[in-house]
């Protein structure tokens, strides 16, 4: 179905953050939520397809070994709220939101794997309001490059990783892509 | 200028009336035929005009009996000026014009202002033929006697059928007296029940009302039956089912006097051609299947049907572009006639001799016309054909004031490329019989 | 990416010419769509500021509601046209209509019109507008094919090896021609039950197997199908009478249960209950027609989304 990423050295990607750094981050995080929220209490999380969603999942995971508590899991699909879509020259593919449970009351923590422009969380945010209304939202991401254009900060960071505007940053994670990693691929080696 | 005298040199001559088929020289002088023979030497003074006509074909001037000029009534469409301009384009140097126009040509007012028209011209002859029914309302009788004597060469209610049996029996016992033809749309209005084309595969498809081959057959068969009972000769117009073809070999077994014709485009095309709702493809009768188009072909090859016509049909581009099924029928067919003929007689399909059977004497028959032959002493109406020449029909080589054309844009290779009436040039191809033609000697 | 190299044309004239896969990319979007009519605000913001014209100029309610919250629940703003209020009713001609419309740039024209080809007769002079056929006289009628199709998927998980069997008028149905198309597009057998002054022999030669008794016909079906046995016109009567024609072809749930009881049942126009198809049909387990209504919403939400993105140059974000 989906087609895996192939980065490879030569066209300049480089490995900047290894399995084992994923799983920490993935660790800590759910500590700083738990913290952060009593336990955990009305929690939900909500993973941005694609990647946020597998990422999400492990969260849920890490919480119920920390906490031995089940909370919610929820995906949200953006594509619907994109401020690009009249722009984009392909025909994108819906799959979908899926929120089993009531939004209203819940403290809903976004996951998504890359925080950019902010674009992305900005649609994300939209989407979960249309459900109905959060006692409040965080948001979670395994890495922040910077270079928002929109006022958004993120409440958990896996980690901050120094970009020009125009490096491109690639996470990969094994239900996907066979592989847990970061990946850079710097501007100026750009051959293409 | 105009020149008196014309040596048409080294043409084929193909006159089938006349069973003339091989290479002569015509002199042409004063509007008729003074000479044809072998080699011929002519007394050469400075004015005659020779042209060089080896390789090309001499016919005598083709006729189509089935043509709507529009004019009166229609004007936008076409007039007698621009139908008549089409016609010698298309190697025309006769035609039958048909009487739908607005007034009907149903008394002899309207009669004498198409042939006076048709006079001021000067380009081909007309013979209109006068309505059936008044106002081709299928009511009552039109005025036969006064349209005749007026200059009608037949009657026909074209355009729609003569739906009454008893109004055509009466017409046809009334045409015994005029000693004429009527020439009859077949077309059961109940069956064909507001279709747009072919009933068949295709029609189903496109979600398109469907015109049944039963719809032509079955009049063409009641009309058969009347034409027995009163012996009056009949004409039936644009054939286009198998069965119509089986139909009329039958009645012509059974000694009726019965003549037929059929057009070029459904010798050309079937149903499946419209494609995707192209009105330049919908006209009635309409393009059957492939079944039918082989039997016309046959039928016209074996002179089952005496004669090809074009039913030139000009509408203006606003009845055409349209919804289909509220586009007009009909298409425009005079300059694309004789390019067809040529294809198939190139395709071997039909003989030379008997493609110019159909588009001269058989067709020039069927309304006893003043008959058009290539032997000195006749008046001199003829058209060179020159099977090389290649023909497209488009904006710039049309003549018609209107353009739906099946035939729009696609190439043929032969074509009229002299058209002579009463002796004078009339059309010439552009460019291509140069420089010969221009050549005094 | 899955439907990758399966891009959609401009308009959507019918289903003919559609491959597999683009009808698939329709049904999978549609599918997502469902959700959002869930919702207790059924509304998503993606065709903001998109124009939508609904050109109905042939009467219709439910194809044009189903148009028109479709529209409106992808945020987009719906105007609606009828003939009674166009200038077609003062003589325009429907090429005038549209391109006046298309200078008002709109992003979709919806459309609904008696003549058979008249979308394609409008694609051919707007350019910059797609155009969505909602029923074109007797030709086709995508998008109710499509929510047909997603109807049967959704209850049987397949659109292949399939026998589908129209009751009714198949000759005058647009849904049957679309239907029909799609279901061989994607390796299902179609079968007509009808009297012979509806199932013409062309029929045979569209690759139709044709019954005139519901005995046979019914055998084997996995869906059948009630077309609407148009009545209204007595000059162009199929049958002598609807009591009549309900004699033989009224879908009942004895014959069904006797030849085919696995069958589901999809009704997609206006049916007339007791003649066409009993009530027990209609309102037992077999059948769909309630989920075809909420299925027609999402499948005209996908078609008015995939026809109206995407459509500028695209710049990096």
């Amino acid at each position: 179905m989906e087609t895996k990423l192939l980065l490879k050295a030569e066209d300049g990607w480089k490995k900047i953050f290894e399995p084992d750094q994923i799983v920490r981050s993935i660790t800590r995080i759910a500590h700083e939520i738990l913290e952060n929220n009593k336990g955990g209490v009305d929690l939900a999380i909500v993973g941005v397809r694609t990647r946020g969603e597998f990422l999400a999942e492990r969260l849920v995971g890490k919480i119920k070994e920390i906490e031995n508590i089940d909370i919610p899991l929820g995906i949200v699909d953006i594509t619907l709220y994109r401020d690009d879509l009249a722009h984009t020259p392909e025909q994108p593919i819906v799959r979908g939101t899926v929120l089993p449970f009531n939004v209203d009351h819940m403290v809903i923590v976004l996951v998504d794997d890359v925080l950019f422009t902010g674009r992305t969380v900005r649609a994300a945010i939209d989407a979960i309001i249309d459900f109905g209304r959060p006692r409040k939202v965080q948001l979670a991401v395994l890495c922040d490059r910077g270079h928002r254009e929109l006022p958004i900060r993120a409440d958990y960071v896996g980690k901050n990783i120094s970009t020009m505007r125009a490096d491109k940053i690639q996470v990969l994670l094994s239900e996907r892509d066979g592989e847990d990693a970061i990946y850079k691929k710097e501007a100026k080696t750009n051959n293409n | 200028m105009r020149c008196k005298k014309l040596f048409i040199q080294g043409a084929r001559v193909v006159d089938p009336s006349a069973n003339i088929d091989g290479e002569f020289d015509v002199l042409i002088e004063d509007g008729f035929i003074k000479a044809v023979g072998q080699q011929c030497v002519f007394d050469k003074r400075t004015d005659i005009n020779t042209i060089n006509a080896s390789g090309k074909i001499l016919v005598p001037g083709l006729c189509d009996i089935h043509t709507h000029l529009r004019e009166p009534g229609f004007e936008w469409k076409e007039t007698i000026q621009s139908g008549c301009e089409t016609a010698i384009s298309g190697g025309f140097t006769s035609l039958v014009c048909m009487p739908n126009t607005n007034p009907i040509i149903d008394n002899a007012q309207v009669v004498k202002f198409i042939l006076d028209k048709g006079y001021e011209q000067n380009l081909c002859e007309i013979f209109p033929l006068g309505s059936i029914s008044l106002g081709e309302l299928g009511e009552q009788m039109s005025p036969m006697l006064e349209l005749k004597e007026a200059g009608c060469v037949g009657f026909s209610d074209d355009g729609k059928p003569v739906m009454s049996a008893l109004l055509l029996r009466k017409a046809m016992e009334y045409s015994l007296m005029l000693e004429t033809t009527l020439a009859l749309h077949e077309e059961d209005k109940e069956l064909s029940n507001c279709g747009s084309m072919h009933e068949g595969l295709h029609s189903l498809k496109l979600g398109l009302k469907g015109i049944p081959g039963a719809a032509e057959d079955a009049i063409i068969a009641r009309d058969i039956e009347i034409a027995r009972l009163t012996g009056a000769r009949v004409h039936i117009c644009h054939l286009s089912s198998k069965r119509s073809v089986q139909l009329v070999k039958r009645a012509k077994e059974d000694g009726i006097k019965v003549t037929a014709e059929v057009t070029p485009h459904n010798l050309s095309f079937i149903d499946s051609d419209i494609g995707w709702f192209n009105t330049a493809f919908k006209m009635n009768p309409p393009l059957r299947s492939i079944e039918d188009r082989e039997a016309l072909l046959e039928g016209l090859v074996s002179g089952i049907i005496d004669c090809v016509a074009s039913d030139h049909a000009p509408h203006d581009s606003d009845s055409k572009n349209k919804e289909f099924d509220q586009a007009s029928f009909g298409v425009i067919g005079l300059q694309t006639t004789l390019p067809v003929m040529m294809e198939l007689v190139r395709q071997k399909h039909i003989t030379l001799k008997r493609a110019i059977a159909a588009l001269t004497c058989d067709a020039r028959k069927v309304f006893n016309l003043p008959s058009v032959k290539i032997v000195a002493g006749a008046k001199a109406n003829l058209t060179l054909i020159d099977p090389h020449l290649n023909f497209t029909l488009n904006d710039y080589s049309n003549r018609s004031k209107s353009c739906n054309s099946p035939f729009w844009e696609r190439s043929f290779q032969g074509s009229a490329c002299l058209t002579i009436v009463n002796g004078q040039i009339a059309f010439e191809a552009a460019g291509e019989v140069e420089p010969q033609v221009a050549n005094y000697r | 990416m899955k439907h990758c190299g399966e891009k959609l044309g401009q308009h959507l004239l019918g289903i003919a010419g559609l491959s597999k896969e683009q009808i698939a990319y329709y049904l999978d979007t549609a599918e997502t769509f469902l959700e959002v009519g869930t919702r207790s605000v059924k509304k998503v913001p993606t065709l903001r500021g998109k124009t939508i014209v609904n050109m109905f100029l042939e009467d219709s309610t439910r194809t044009r509601t189903s148009f028109e919250i479709a529209g409106k629940r992808l945020s987009a703003d719906t105007v609606n046209i009828s003939s009674k209020g166009s200038s077609m009713n003062k003589g325009e001609t429907l090429i005038d209509t549209a391109v006046t419309l298309q200078c008002m740039q709109p992003d979709a024209v919806v459309m609904r019109h008696a003549s058979s080809g008249s979308p394609h007769l409008l694609a051919s002079y707007l350019t910059d507008t797609a155009i969505i056929n909602a029923g074109d006289g007797l030709h086709e009628h995508p998008t109710q094919a499509l929510l047909d199709a997603l109807t049967v998927r959704k209850a049987l998980g397949r659109l292949n090896d399939l026998v589908v069997t129209f009751v009714g008028d198949a000759y005058r149905s647009r849904v049957f021609r679309s239907d029909k198309i799609l279901l061989e597009t994607l390796g299902s057998k179609v079968r007509l039950i009808a009297p012979p002054t509806i199932a013409k022999n062309e029929f045979k030669d569209l690759g139709v197997e044709v019954f005139f008794d519901m005995e046979s016909g019914l055998k084997g079906s996995d869906v059948v199908v009630s077309l609407r046995m148009k009545h209204e016109y007595l000059n162009d009567c199929f049958v002598p009478s609807l009591s009549e024609y309900s004699r033989r072809f009224c879908i009942t749930e004895n014959l069904l249960a006797k030849y085919c009881p696995d069958c589901i049942v999809l009704a997609p126009g206006p049916f007339v209950r007791g003649t066409e198809i009993s009530s027990e049909v209609i309102d037992g387990n077999r059948s769909f027609y309630t989920d075809q209504v909420a299925h027609g919403v999402a499948v005209r939400m996908a078609v008015l989304y995939l026809h109206t993105i995407g459509k500028e140059v695209s710049y990096e974000v």
